[in-house]
């Protein structure tokens, strides 16, 4: 998609590097008809009244009007936006924190690195599982530290309503924050050491040396992790599934969720579609115009 | 491997002249995975296997909705099973609609179906423009109070004989510790007791007016009132299951962790599975003890239309096979529902399908909601009422409400 160049009047310019344009038809043809052609034709169908078969009916925004007045979907949306909101945050806090820790060439450095790094390598569905047994208020954390003594200690978040998108949020972070910390300690590493020197020279305390100099001059890995983990909180599934169902009641569902529930279970095409075409809106608002400041201009600016 | 079952069928035939004309593989997707459904399962396939031809197994984990979508979309996607399972009533609704179904009524009239299958609700489920296009193979009824009698002693009172006694018992099993109504959290679970307080206490007229006719002020009215104040007090008792899976809440009850729980005769399977014996170690409640009527929903075999001749004549063998009655006595013994026929003998049941097949000929009974509401106005229905009974705050008349524009906008 960012293959577009300006042309600059060179009759020959479309054949230039021939080979590697038709060796990219391929995958140009994938990209406009699957990924494309198939968000278009998701997208007309949300405007119709498809069941369980697909089918060329139209109802206007019908299906919309039906998705913004269903709780459930409302509800799914005030999580994401929680969750996405605190696991934006806290992922992108605590990785850089761990990274920098990391880079103040302390010993084992490898082994921390790879303990960081180990539940990146779980899927959700095993993370999920996983905190669900260790939230559980008979067999986990309360359990143990009731039986060291304190036998008021109460920590059921996924039991409660109220907080219950917090232990979702809890198992995401565990499980996410590795990736970012050794995305943020590459960035870290490709720092110049005399920025280092120099900063020690000015004699400018290590914390404001991060603030001020680091972190600007790291604004391509803070991208490229914003870009990772906001896709990751916009689909996330996998890992409601596994940790508690959406429950309690519907307390933690999510979009994507509702859009898998509403197309198979509900056997209402329909309805999935437009739940799903606004999730993608929101991505497309979200990272569309980022994407395009980060990769399309940036060669300007280069 | 293709080759030497393709033998041995062939053997089968050579050695039974006298079986079917045709031999063939069947492939057959369900959704009965558990110990007893497995069991009952076999059965059946036992019974075709003894016609000749071979009944290929294709069980799918994860309960029906896991497996429904996976069979609508090898329907749909030209990868078509010989036969497999539906709840009978609307969920192959459209797959019928658009042709991709076999119509087996030739069979049906041959095998007089229309006189034999009772009630004939069951037949009118698979009946779709005046054609029929399942067999179906049992009945599951919803309507089913399950007491611990070990939990009610614990308690220091008696096994209550119907709900109301169970509401007033309630105190008495929170002090002694014990939940007093188990409900699991997945949505279907709180959907399905609703509907059985709603036949116990609105009745099977009202019933059919909200469900059947989708009567939306019937819904709002004062009837539908009573049952949310009951399922009100369900929801006080059910407080502290913390469950997902309906067995493992029926496992409360059976080890006396809590003092009851509303859920089909399904659940029968895990008492027996426990060695508990109806009457002594637990009681069970038709019509929670108030309005002796149950459901008629239950599985059907729908045939997906076949290009191979062999394969759809084996088909028509199939469902003959199973609603023959050997097969009908020996499935449903194991699978704890009852037979979709009048005319078996059910001589081994216990004391609790007694009770359902005496229900059943006196013709009390209900069509399931999954006959009466599409997958999509259940859907709704689910996410109500397992968000009414997650949480307190949501008062009965604001649920009431809700439930009434579901069943306004329900088709």
């Amino acid at each position: 998609m960012a293959g577009h160049t300006r042309g600059s009047g060179r009759p020959n310019q479309w054949l230039r590097n021939l080979n590697a344009k038709l060796a990219s038809i391929p995958m140009i043809l994938t990209a406009v008809v699957i990924f494309l052609g198939g968000t278009v034709w998701t997208v007309v169908y949300s405007f119709t009244n498809s069941k369980l078969l697909p089918r060329l009916s139209f109802v206007g925004l019908d299906q919309y009007e039906r998705l913004w007045a269903a709780p459930r979907w409302l509800i799914s949306v005030q999580n994401l936006v929680i969750y996405g909101f605190f696991s934006l945050i806290f992922s992108l806090v605590i990785g850089f924190l761990l990274a920098a820790l990391m880079d103040q060439k302390i010993r084992f450095e490898n082994t921390f690195r790879t303990i960081m790094l180990y539940p990146f390598a779980l899927s959700f569905i095993v993370t999920g599982l996983v905190w669900q047994w260790l939230l559980n208020p008979e067999y986990g954390i309360q359990s143990v530290v009731r039986s060291l003594g304190w036998t008021s200690f109460a920590f059921d978040p996924l039991y409660n309503s109220n907080i219950v998108i917090y232990g979702i949020l809890i198992a995401a972070l565990w499980q996410g924050t590795g990736l970012v910390m050794c995305l943020m300690l590459a960035g870290l590493r490709g720092i110049d050491e005399d920025i280092w020197k120099a900063a020690r020279v000015d004699g400018i305390p290590m914390w404001k040396t991060y603030l001020l100099v680091i972190i600007p001059m790291m604004r391509g890995v803070f991208i490229t992790t914003l870009v990772i983990i906001a896709s990751g909180i916009v689909k996330v599934y996998d890992l409601v599934v596994a940790q508690t169902s959406g429950g309690p009641g519907i307390a933690s569902e999510v979009p994507a969720k509702y859009v898998y529930d509403y197309m198979f279970q509900a056997q209402n095409l329909g309805q999935g579609f437009a739940a799903s075409t606004m999730m993608l809106v929101t991505v497309a608002i979200i990272i569309v115009p980022w994407a395009y400041l980060e990769f399309g201009g940036g060669r300007k600016r280069a | 491997m293709n080759l030497r079952s393709f033998a041995a069928a062939l053997a089968v035939t050579v050695a039974l002249p006298l079986g079917a004309a045709s031999a063939a593989d069947l492939e057959v997707t369900h959704w009965w995975t558990s110990g007893g459904e497995a069991a009952a399962v076999a059965e059946l396939a036992k019974a075709f296997d003894a016609t000749g031809n071979h009944w290929v197994d294709g069980a799918i984990a994860g309960s029906g909705g896991t497996a429904r979508p996976i069979m609508v979309s090898r329907i749909t996607g030209g990868d078509p099973m010989a036969a497999t399972q539906f709840n009978h009533g609307r969920q192959a609704e459209e797959l019928v609609e658009a042709g991709l179904m076999r119509d087996l009524t030739d069979i049906a009239t041959k095998e007089k179906w229309t006189e034999i299958i009772k009630p004939a609700s069951l037949l009118d489920s698979c009946t779709i423009d005046g054609k029929i296009y399942c067999a179906p193979v049992n009945i599951h009824s919803w309507q089913w109070l399950w007491l611990s009698n070990a939990a009610f002693k614990q308690a220091g009172v008696d096994v209550p004989k119907n709900w109301d006694e169970f509401v007033a018992a309630a105190p008495a099993l929170e002090k002694a510790g014990i939940v007093p109504l188990a409900v699991g959290g997945q949505p279907w679970q709180a959907a399905g007791a609703f509907d059985v307080l709603m036949v116990a206490i609105a009745g099977k007229d009202t019933f059919q007016k909200v469900f059947g006719d989708k009567d939306e002020e019937a819904a709002a009215g004062p009837e539908i009132a009573k049952v949310f104040k009951a399922a009100d007090d369900a929801r006080r008792m059910s407080k502290g299951t913390n469950v997902q899976d309906w067995n493992q809440a029926t496992n409360m009850v059976i080890t006396g962790k809590a003092g009851g729980q509303i859920m089909g005769d399904w659940a029968q399977g895990e008492f027996q599975l426990a060695g508990q014996k109806a009457g002594t170690d637990y009681t069970c409640l038709p019509g929670l003890g108030v309005n002796e009527v149950i459901s008629t929903g239950g599985d059907a075999f729908y045939f997906p239309l076949l290009k191979d001749e062999e394969k759809s004549k084996a088909q028509e063998v199939l469902a003959s096979t199973l609603l023959n009655p050997a097969t009908q006595v020996a499935f449903n013994l194991k699978k704890g529902s009852l037979p979709v026929r009048g005319d078996v003998d059910l001589a081994a049941a216990n004391d609790c399908m007694k009770k359902g097949l005496d229900i059943l000929a006196k013709g009390n009974v209900i069509q399931g909601t999954d006959q009466l509401l599409s997958a999509d106005s259940q859907k709704q229905k689910e996410d109500l009422f397992s968000e009414f009974f997650a949480n307190p705050s949501m008062t009965p008349e604001d649920a009431q409400k809700r439930f009434a524009d579901i069943i306004a906008s329900a088709d």
